[in-house]
């Protein structure tokens, strides 16, 4: 019973060190399920949140690069955080507002933000932004960790088909070509020839 | 294992001394304790990471005389309507030429026996993708997915042009 135990106990910190819990959304997305079976890197990824409101959310896995994303942003729009607000932007997965709204939505507790209804990053009268993000992003974790960023698109199962194309129209347009769609596992159906 | 032995009274009498315990604690609660976060930690870390889905869109061609002309031989498109339907015709659509379209779905039966079927009779077509705006990304992966399980190599992301959508309103289905 003993080294059993002792099997148990080594194996169950093992797994208690290796865990990350999935990181907690803005907003729950239900992605669609496909049969590819290439993994999602852990971190240098950008992650836009697609759901069934026609809403885009911004998210930067990458823990050394975002405060340097959002003093380049602030540089760039003319808006400057505090300390609080900077260090409040490292724990933030992904968010959607615009950066004008930013620092009012980082003074505010997490419970407090999920109250919150964020209004998207591509609206009509304002797609610059969101790419301002995306290309400030890569060239950010560049800087930082000198790691090219993957684009990992998160799409509900309901999200709109013009949104999501609008999204990657507005990426080629400024030469990425490449996207990864984020979905669940399903089986590989085997097909007869 | 769990049982704590009982030292029998020595039956001298006299002094009544503290019973001896044994050293040994019952780890069974503990062990299960132990195999319940086991469990717990084993599923959670195979499960959290997501799985992706590769799209690499063709890159903008400056000139037009780079660009292959596709045959209206080769072409295969499927249109995503709205309501989860699916259609697809052969050859291309312009003004003047009608194509049949017909109906189909997103089930091992549907789009993918149609898909097989063509690429046996021609194994160069060029599958063309035209998601409606009605239609939602669930639909878009599922094709994509579709291209992926066939094993078809060339297909394209386009936009819908107004002669497809004509052609959905017009057909009835």
């Amino acid at each position: 019973m003993t080294p059993m135990v002792d099997l148990a106990f080594l194996l169950v910190t093992f797994f208690m060190l290796t865990t990350k819990f999935a990181p907690e959304e803005v907003v729950i997305v239900d992605t669609p399920s496909s049969t590819s079976e290439i993994k999602l890197p852990e971190s240098n990824v950008i992650r836009l949140l697609i759901d069934k409101d026609k809403r885009v959310f911004f998210g930067l896995e990458s823990d050394k690069a975002r405060a340097l994303l959002l003093d380049r942003m602030g540089a760039k729009y003319g808006v400057s955080f505090t300390e609080k607000q900077k260090r409040a932007f490292g724990g933030l997965n992904s968010f959607g507002v615009p950066v004008q709204q930013l620092g009012s939505l980082l003074d505010m507790s997490t419970e407090q933000r999920k109250e919150v209804k964020q209004p998207g990053l591509l609206s009509e009268a304002d797609t610059v932004q969101l790419i301002d993000w995306v290309m400030t992003a890569r060239q950010a974790n560049m800087d930082a960790v000198k790691k090219p960023t993957f684009i990992a698109i998160k799409g509900d199962n309901d999200a709109d088909v013009a949104t999501v194309r609008k999204v990657i129209q507005l990426l080629q347009n400024k030469n990425i070509n490449r996207f990864n769609l984020i979905t669940d596992l399903e089986n590989k159906p085997v097909v007869s020839r | 294992m769990a049982e704590i032995q009982q030292q029998a009274d020595s039956g001298k009498g006299g002094k009544k001394r503290a019973k001896k315990m044994s050293t040994k604690i019952d780890m069974t609660p503990m062990v299960d304790l132990a195999f319940l976060l086991l469990t717990f930690f084993m599923l959670t870390t195979t499960f959290n990471k997501p799985n992706v889905m590769q799209v690499t869109m063709p890159v903008k061609e400056k000139n037009k005389e780079e660009q292959s002309e596709l045959k209206a031989s080769d072409a295969f498109t499927i249109l995503m309507g709205e309501n989860n339907k699916v259609y697809y015709y052969e050859g291309l659509a312009d003004a003047t030429t009608k194509p049949e379209l017909k109906l189909s779905s997103y089930d091992a039966n549907g789009i993918r026996k149609v898909l097989l079927q063509r690429q046996r009779r021609n194994p160069k077509t060029v599958v063309l993708i035209k998601p409606d705006d009605k239609s939602n990304y669930k639909n878009m992966v599922d094709i994509l997915d579709e291209m992926n399980i066939t094993d078809q190599k060339k297909y394209a992301l386009v936009p819908i042009s107004k002669v497809d959508t004509e052609l959905i309103a017009t057909s009835g289905l």
